[in-house]
């Protein structure tokens, strides 16, 4: 137990004046944008890398088309990392897949805030899967950026002050949905086919505030469950009833599915489809094979749906343009697709964040910083709600059409709305990508 | 009459000592433990011990009762709302009280679904649980006002009592409620085992016509293995519920109920201990492979699905190379140790306590 | 048209589907006792194998015959290579074996043709045929589809009660050790019997995936009801396999149309529990019923 007293006090003294030193650093670079040098000003933030996490379902009966998200998000992060990175810091994504069951959610979820220490959660996917981690994810104080569901429970800032929404809620969609129907398809008997669980129903829930309610029987109201493909009976009940407009509340696979029972009974009603379900890539791939007694992509003819980022086959928008290239680069074996787009119109988003977060943002200036700053410029149609009120991300969508051969054409302008107020005219115009496409 | 009674009381008072022996000391080790470790591994060993709970009800019934159950992520389902029914717009209740509340309500539906099934044997019964695995989840989204729906129901934390200090982690609090509950569970059906009603659902799985013959009454012995297994499923599935934070179908598939089948074989079929091992494959090898797919750098379609070839691959190899599991992978080894290196050849004490079943017959 | 005429020629086409993969688990359940867990999977497989090979140019009928041939192959390897050394094994050990097998089809397959969503083109068209005014929701392909069924039924009857083939696997089933003794290639039956199975299984896939769409888990709704189906109408008869099948489709349906869509397995599972308590083997079982 002999302990050399000299050599102990000065041990001592040395720490002391490391730990002081520490302690200047952290005061002296926390929040504080204007110095030029990185700090580790918060978890998964260090000098050189920012890690954020994700859970996604890789495998499973959700994959097809929503696995492609992650990667395309990695695709533009590295796209960023290559041309520098964020102040200099590189983006490293980490993805787990939960397959859609809100158990593994659970468990992946804390792999990433205890383990991985991520200095957020990112484009979360699914409803039920990402309600088993918000209010835990909220009480760590992590920031959950941009759930990928269009619920609009994410819009809770006095109970999960840390959670954001991203794409527009289905309620919104319904309504200006709604109202385009109201508008251009005025007189016609209007049928609903949906999911049967609140992304079906939140758009319901819109188009009948717009509609009314007693517009559309409860004969004329479908609904079918993601894990029953047998939808003949719906479709039959569809058409026995005289609706001449259906809205459909479905995701791609049940569009096709839809389209194909509709074909199947001579039925052929306008469809009026969910952005979630209208990717044209994915529907015409659907459809093709079923060119036989005049059925297939004609089916596309004219459908109406909705749209919040430019739309994929517009190849002389410079968004699109951008990010295919991107895509053509990093991520090729995928489709270009909705959910490709989707997956790094969500990345932009999350780089624009950063940047307005300052250079050592910690995760409760960060948070501020996204509910404070407008953030524009971005690919986006219409303009996020973010706000100290309002986690809602973009607040509305503007109209296109489809033709037979899958050309999209967009109508009327940009329309905005809240669940309970009402749709107004969005005024802002496009914007265009900077010059590298990094914001 | 008074010298058997007291030659079966010696008998039995030994054994169930034994167990409270075996269960403190294992209570003891596992308080230990998840003191020592991060939240992190405290809150994968909690599932560890929910899957054991379940699995051990199910190597019961699947193992000793010979009686094959696809439905046991349905019955946890039960218990899971049972529990977040009770716990709905945040009503407080004694975690004790939701779990045993869990327990009875599945146990009622065991014993509902037991007799109905009582005459069913092998494939049959397979495709009647394999039925019953599919059809309950789809009770859940149908009665949207009362179970959520497919958002499913959000169950609030367990907070810890106010006498274990204000950092005490939320997440060791519910491992211990898991180990408690675990222990609990496996003291229980060591003892029901070594006694009247356990011979008797090895009688009836080897030959249940000589079973019948001896006296045993077939149809309520088939029920009771259901009812208990019922009501461990249940009891695991309220700890389940806890521990996701929501009970959704989405979380009830098919698949857990496959999953609780593979973990009982794998961990060693007629064995208690079986349980537990295959708990730890079914928590861990997931959680091993989950970082592939964003940290490889192949293509995104092969990287997402490669943890999934592996964990087939294992199940397929697991058969081929350990037929009885990891249990019996270790008494093999534990056998083949004491042959060479033993030195009490043929019987001799168990310095260990030894719950499990010997081998089932192949 | 009537709603219940409607829900009857639905519940028809869908019965098909279940009674052909009820047909190919009662075949392998008769060889070798294994109820084959991973034969949805294996379906699946070959269904997009016939997939690679039409967008690759070839005709539908190639990868018709394409995906027949691939399943004949697929069920013999399985037999051989994985299914038979743990014969010896507890019965269970096979289950996982094949749940395993299922789980890594379901892997493989979108490792090397990618996960997303596809469509398979159907053999006919699928615009329901006309009678006199009104669109009949049956199509030619649904046509086919039920014929095909049936007529696979038939000659799998005529192959295991009038063949001389039949009647060997038939022992084999029964008694491996006597048929041995008498000269059987007990071995190649077990594999005969899986490879056929398997056939049918493919088949199964290509008439169905027109209408589920394909991608890597297409298949496994249609093995729980196939199973159901099976075990409804006796998994020792063939003809108790496609009734079984047809009844699971029209009960699926009718429940599905009349009380809503999220109650259809409710209704399969209190239909197959009042069933299976009275006749506890199936419908068309020749076991004699335990008394218990």
């Amino acid at each position: 137990m002999k302990s050399v007293m000299g050599g102990n006090a000065l041990r001592i003294r040395a720490i002391a004046i490391l730990c002081l030193a520490g302690l200047l650093a952290a005061c002296g670079t926390s929040g504080d944008s204007s110095s030029g040098t990185n700090t580790a000003s918060a978890p998964g933030i260090t000098a050189t890398t920012i890690t954020i996490g994700s859970t996604q379902p890789l495998t499973g009966r959700a994959a097809p088309g929503y696995s492609e998200i992650s990667p395309s998000s990695n695709a533009y992060f590295n796209y960023v990392n290559d041309h520098g990175g964020i102040n200099g810091r590189k983006i490293t994504y980490y993805y787990y897949d939960d397959g859609y069951n809100p158990t593994n959610t659970a468990s992946l979820t804390r792999k990433l805030i205890l383990e991985d220490k991520v200095f957020a959660m990112f484009s979360a996917l699914g409803t039920p899967t990402h309600l088993a981690v918000v209010d835990y994810i909220n009480s760590q104080k992590v920031p959950d950026l941009f759930v990928s569901s269009g619920c609009n429970c994410w819009n809770d800032v006095s109970n999960h002050p840390y959670t954001f929404g991203w794409q527009p809620d289905y309620t919104i969609e319904g309504k200006i949905l709604g109202q385009y129907i109201q508008k251009s398809l005025g007189g016609k008997k209007v049928g609903y086919f949906y999911q049967n669980d609140e992304f079906g129903t939140d758009g319901v829930k819109g188009l009948d505030a717009q509609l009314g309610a007693s517009s559309v029987p409860d004969a004329s109201r479908q609904n079918y469950v993601p894990t029953n493909t047998n939808i003949g009976p719906q479709i039959a009940a569809l058409k026995a009833s005289g609706a001449e407009v259906v809205v459909s509340f479905s995701i791609p696979a049940f569009t096709a599915l839809a389209l194909l029972g509709a074909a199947k009974l001579g039925y052929h009603p306008i469809w009026v489809v969910s952005n979630v379900g209208s990717d044209v890539t994915t529907l015409t791939g659907l459809l093709k094979n079923f060119s036989k007694g005049a059925v297939g992509g004609a089916l596309l003819g004219g459908m109406v749906t909705d749209a919040y980022l430019p739309l994929t086959g517009d190849s002389a928008n410079p968004w699109i343009s951008l990010f295919k290239g991107i895509h053509d680069k990093y991520v090729s074996n995928l489709p270009w697709d909705a959910n490709v787009l989707y997956g790094m119109a969500q990345a932009y988003t999350f780089v624009q964040a950063m940047k307005a977060a300052g250079r050592n943002p910690t995760r409760a200036s960060f948070v501020k910083a996204l509910e404070t700053t407008k953030l524009s410029g971005g690919p986006g149609l219409a303009p996020l709600g973010f706000s100290s009120s309002n986690h809602l991300g973009f607040l509305g969508v503007q109209i296109y059409t489809i033709a037979a051969d899958g050309t999209q054409t967009t109508t009327g302008p940009v329309y905005t709305s809240s669940d309970s107020g009402p749709i107004s005219q969005y005024s802002g115009s496009a914007s265009t990508p900077p010059a590298n496409g990094i914001p | 009459m008074v010298a058997v009674q007291s030659r079966l009381d010696r008998l039995v008072r030994p054994t169930f000592g034994r167990h409270l022996l075996f269960a403190l000391a294992a209570a003891v080790v596992l308080l230990l433990l998840s003191s020592q470790i991060g939240a992190y591994d405290d809150y994968n060993l909690t599932a560890v011990a929910i899957f054991a709970v379940a699995a051990a009800g199910l190597n019961l019934l699947t193992g000793l009762n010979g009686q094959l159950s696809l439905g046991h992520g349905a019955l946890m389902a039960i218990g899971a709302y049972t529990a977040s029914l009770l716990l709905k717009d945040h009503h407080q209740f004694p975690v004790i009280v939701v779990l045993l509340a869990a327990v009875l309500s599945t146990g009622v539906i065991g014993i509902g679904f037991g007799y109905a099934a009582a005459r069913l044997r092998g494939p049959y019964l397979a495709g009647a649980t394999l039925t019953l695995a599919v059809a309950i989840p789809q009770v859940a989204t149908r009665y949207k006002s009362i179970f959520g729906g497919e958002s499913g129901l959000t169950v609030a934390p367990s907070s810890p009592p106010d006498w274990l200090g204000a950092d005490f982690p939320p997440e060791r609090w519910l491992a211990w409620i898991a180990f408690a509950a675990a222990i609990v569970t496996m003291v229980l059906l060591a003892n029901l085992l070594r006694g009247a009603p356990g011979r008797a659902f090895k009688a009836v799985r080897d030959n249940e016509a000589a079973a019948a013959l001896a006296g045993i009454n077939v149809a309520r012995t088939q029920v009771l293995a259901f009812v208990v297994s019922a009501a461990c499923a249940g009891l695991a599935g309220a700890l389940l519920a806890y521990w996701t934070g929501v009970t959704a179908p989405a979380g009830f598939t098919l698949a857990l109920s496959l999953q609780l089948i593979t973990a009982i074989v794998i961990g060693g079929l007629g064995s208690l201990a079986g349980a537990v091992w295959g708990s730890l494959v079914l928590v861990f090898v997931p959680l091993l492979t989950s970082g592939m797919a964003s940290r490889l750098s192949l293509p995104s379609s092969v990287a997402d699905n490669l943890p999934l070839a592996i964990y087939g691959g294992i199940l397929v190899i697991a058969m081929l190379v350990a037929p009885h599991g990891i249990q019996g992978a270790l008494r093999r080894i534990l056998a083949y140790g004491r042959a060479r290196w033993g030195n009490t050849p043929g019987g001799g004490q168990k310095g260990v306590v030894d719950w499990d079943d010997p081998a089932p017959d192949t | 048209m009537s709603r219940f005429f409607v829900l009857t020629l639905n519940g028809v086409t869908q019965g098909a589907i279940y009674a052909a993969m009820a047909l190919a688990l009662v075949m392998i359940w008769r060889a070798t006792k294994v109820i084959n867990f991973a034969q949805g999977a294996m379906a699946m497989f070959t269904t997009y194998l016939a997939v690679f090979a039409i967008e690759h140019g070839t005709p539908y009928w190639v990868g018709f015959l394409v995906a027949l041939v691939s399943g004949l192959l697929l069920g013999a390897i399985v037999e051989r290579v994985i299914v038979r050394p743990v014969e010896s094994a507890p019965a269970l050990n096979v289950v996982i074996l094949t749940l395993g097998l299922l789980l890594f089809l379901e892997a493989l397959a979108p490792m090397a043709f990618g996960g997303q969503i596809r469509s398979f083109p159907p053999a006919f068209s699928i615009v329901g045929l006309r009678l006199g005014t009104s669109q009949v929701p049956f199509s030619p392909f649904d046509l086919f589809t039920l014929g095909s069924v049936v007529a696979v039924m038939l000659l799998l009857l005529v192959l295991f009660q009038k063949t001389d083939l039949g009647l060997r696997m038939r022992a084999s089933a029964f008694n491996p050790e006597v048929s041995r003794l008498l000269g059987i290639r007990v071995g190649r039956m077990l594999t005969l019997g899986w490879a056929l199975a398997s056939l049918v299984g493919a088949l199964a896939g290509v008439l169905i995936a027109p209408s589920l769409l394909l991608y890597p888990t297409f298949m496994d709704d249609v093995l729980v009801f196939g199973f159901t189906g099976a075990v409804l109408g006796g998994l020792d008869s063939a003809v108790g396999a496609v009734v079984g099948g047809l009844l699971m489709g029209f009960a699926l349906t009718y429940v599905g149309g009349y009380f809503g869509s999220d109650l259809e397995t409710v209704g399969a599972l209190v239909i197959l529990i009042a069933v299976l308590m009275v006749r506890p083997s199936g419908l068309f079982s020749v076991q004699r019923v335990r008394q218990v």
